[in-house]
């Protein structure tokens, strides 16, 4: 309907139809679980979530251009079983590492195939419609994408460059390179795939899946990260955000923000801060400690201030409490007299 | 303001609404708006809502409000507290004042209203001539140089709007504010659903500010090849070649990064709006054809193109002589009229103008 084919599919088997597409083709979660016939898409999906456990970005022929029909099947199969997997599994660290990766990969795919693309109207514009409704144009000049949705992801990013004021806009529209286009929606990505797999409901246990599934939870318990001890006087919105980290979900950068403006009005140090977003599913270090810094108002820049209680509202990071006391910043918390 | 200037002025504006109710355009989806409104310029009222035009007019006669305000933001229920409207949507605004342009010709047309003895200054004297107090405010009269200079704001910000920003012309509505600013409505649209702070990514566009030089083709790296835009190139790339004139752009840009920084920063060119009243989006805006409190004249529309006098075509209350008293040093023009200069003495004027000077604290009923 959406007009994918298996080659979408293959490239990016989180897309909305891969469930109908999988069942047109004959093969149902059961089938994977008990059919010793299939067991080499099992061990591809394997592969797929031991190579995001190491960190790394599941690569296979797909990437070198192999576009055979059984090739991309097994593709878009693998991945559906990952998740089926991790989902029996039930491991958070595991799950958020594989979307990470994921992302990652179809991301390659992403810039890779804006960058092919001519024309308007393009299987890549229309993935990226599906899954951020963004509607992306090809321009001669660019990909152009509306102001207002160029804004709505750009506004959270530190980096200068992002700046309306530092784009080429005209029209309505700001024109970016496919790289800059892939770049502005990424961050969404991973938080696309983590909640497609949330969306996902776990089987019960599988003969296919035994081993993996007992492979995975002595991976897991290794992974299973050390947490930093927060006393419990924060208010409930930074409470919330600390144990979605925790949770090794993803944190919206307004999150992230308030988090970290919040808790250097507390008098938190970047070294302090920085480790508490180590769980974060698309965590990098360096990225992590240039964003507080910059935030921190070191480097003589400005310091932000954490946000008022009504902006985060907006934001939907507000989980007021009869605690709060009718506090208008969460820096008030508990220091309010009667 | 005493109770015999209080009864005038709120008189003059009851009749206004009386006379002129089709000035003041209904809002559309009215009963999802915040109202509000002060009367004689005292604390505001707010979180009111109006379920239709009638109940708007049976307000605006029967209150005779100094000031209307009404949100650009629209609310599930608008006469909750702020945290509990649950806000829908946002139309934009823009907010150009004359005070902001650092004028040369302000202090010849501004005047010291003093907090102790209630007399009237140059605003060159710095403080009050007869009492010598410090606590003056300063009130600014009409002035043809300051309006001219905003409208100028106003068609930079018209340009951008269309021509950047892809609004259609038909869509973007200028008003006089009645006082010194100039206020841009835009009809509901793209940017609506925006928070504050994208609207200040909007914003920041538009005041052209955060322009950083690899941005316009000047690389950080010395020496590394420059890529300036051409005069033709959209938005702001052209405008800042165009602006500054291709040879002198090419001299700035040689002259490395952070020269070309100083230069973006001083180019002067983006348009001076109030980038709080854009960004702010539980704001209550005046309305449209209402009453402004500061000066007894009307927020009227400006219309495109053609020539406007802003402190004519606002001057919309009765012209019936009235007696007061009226102190001012200078000589200011108000429905194509001059008046003043006066020193405390009694005289006749117009009921605007003795509205205007009453709102304007150098005037009192007699
Ligand atoms: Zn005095
Ligand atoms: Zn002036």
């Amino acid at each position: 309907m959406k007009g994918f084919g298996t080659l979408e599919y293959a490239q990016y088997p989180f897309l909305e139809g891969v469930g109908r597409y999988v069942k047109d083709s004959g093969f149902g979660i059961e089938q994977f679980g008990h059919d010793s016939d299939l067991i080499p898409y099992v061990d591809r999906a394997m592969e797929r979530i031991m190579a995001a456990t190491r960190g790394q970005i599941y690569s296979s022929e797909l990437d070198r251009g192999d576009i055979d029909h059984t090739l991309l099947d097994k593709e878009t199969f693998s991945f559906v079983i990952a998740v089926i997997i991790l989902k029996i599994c039930g491991k958070h660290s595991l799950i958020k590492r594989f979307a990470l990766a994921e992302s990652r990969r179809a991301e390659k795919f992403l810039e890779r195939n804006l960058g092919r693309d001519s024309g308007g109207g393009s299987t890549t514009a229309k993935v990226l419609a599906e899954l951020f409704s963004v509607d992306v144009r090809y321009n001669p000049r660019g990909y152009a994408i509306p102001i207002s949705d160029y804004i709505r992801h750009s506004a959270h990013f530190h980096e200068r460059e992002w700046k309306l004021v530092n784009r080429m806009v005209t029209g309505g529209d700001v024109l970016l390179s496919a790289h800059q286009a892939v770049r502005l929606l990424r961050h969404e990505l991973g938080n696309y795939i983590q909640n497609h797999i949330t969306r996902v409901s776990a089987p019960p246990m599988m003969p296919n899946f035994a081993g993996h599934i007992a492979k995975l939870n002595e991976i897991a318990k290794e992974l299973e990260p050390e947490y930093v001890v927060v006393s419990g006087e924060h208010p409930p919105c930074i409470k919330h955000a600390l144990e979605v980290l925790k949770r090794g979900e993803n944190l919206p950068h307004s999150g992230r923000f308030m988090l970290a403006t919040f808790l250097f009005g507390r008098g938190w140090t970047v070294e302090k801060i920085a480790p508490l977003f180590k769980d974060a599913p698309d965590y990098n270090e360096r990225t992590t400690m240039y964003q507080l810094k910059s935030i921190s108002g070191g480097d003589g820049k400005t310091r932000y201030n954490c946000p008022l209680c009504d902006k985060l509202r907006t934001q939907n990071l507000c989980h007021e409490t009869a605690e709060c006391n009718g506090i208008v910043s969460p820096l008030q918390f508990g220091t309010r007299r009667k | 303001m005493n109770e015999a200037d209080a009864a005038l002025v709120t008189g003059a504006i009851k009749k206004y609404y009386l006379d002129h109710h089709d000035m003041v355009p209904t809002p559309d989806k009215i009963s999802r708006r915040e109202f509000g409104y002060q009367v004689g310029g005292g604390s505001m009222v707010r979180h009111l809502s109006y379920a239709d035009e009638r109940a708007l007019r049976v307000m605006l006669v029967g209150t005779a409000p100094s000031d209307v305000y009404c949100s650009n933001a629209c609310y599930r229920f608008p006469t909750f507290a702020m945290k509990e409207k649950s806000w829908l949507d946002a139309s934009l605004i823009f907010d150009i004042d004359a005070k902001d342009l650092g004028l040369p010709c302000r202090v010849g047309h501004s005047i010291l209203v003093c907090a102790e003895c209630a007399r009237v200054s140059p605003a060159a004297a710095g403080k009050c001539a007869a009492c010598q107090s410090q606590k003056v405010t300063v009130r600014s009269l009409p002035c043809t140089k300051c309006a001219a200079a905003s409208l100028k704001e106003v068609a930079k910000l018209r340009e951008i709007l269309v021509d950047d920003l892809g609004m259609d012309d038909s869509s973007i509505h200028v008003y006089f504010s009645g006082n010194e600013g100039f206020h841009v409505h835009v009809d509901p649209g793209s940017f609506d659903a925006l928070g504050s702070r994208e609207r200040a990514e909007l914003a920041d566009y538009i005041m052209f500010k955060g322009a950083i030089p690899e941005a316009y083709g000047v690389p950080r790296a010395p020496g590394a090849k420059l890529g300036l835009p051409g005069p033709d190139d959209p938005g702001w790339r052209g405008r800042l070649v165009r602006s500054l004139g291709a040879a002198p752009a090419k001299k700035a840009a040689r002259a490395g990064h952070a020269e070309f920084q100083k230069t973006l920063g001083s180019a002067g060119i983006g348009a001076r709006i109030d980038p709080q009243v854009t960004t702010d989006i539980h704001r209550i805006f005046r309305m449209p054809g209402s009453i402004n409190g500061k000066s007894g004249l009307a927020k009227v529309p400006v219309p495109d193109g053609s020539k406007f006098d802003a402190y004519t075509e606002s001057c919309l209350i009765d012209s019936a002589k009235v007696d007061i008293t009226a102190e001012c040093p200078h000589r200011f023009v108000l429905g194509g009229r001059r008046f003043g200069p006066y020193s405390a003495k009694d005289t006749s004027v117009e009921l605007y103008a003795a509205v205007y000077m009453i709102c304007k604290g150098f005037a009192a009923a007699r």
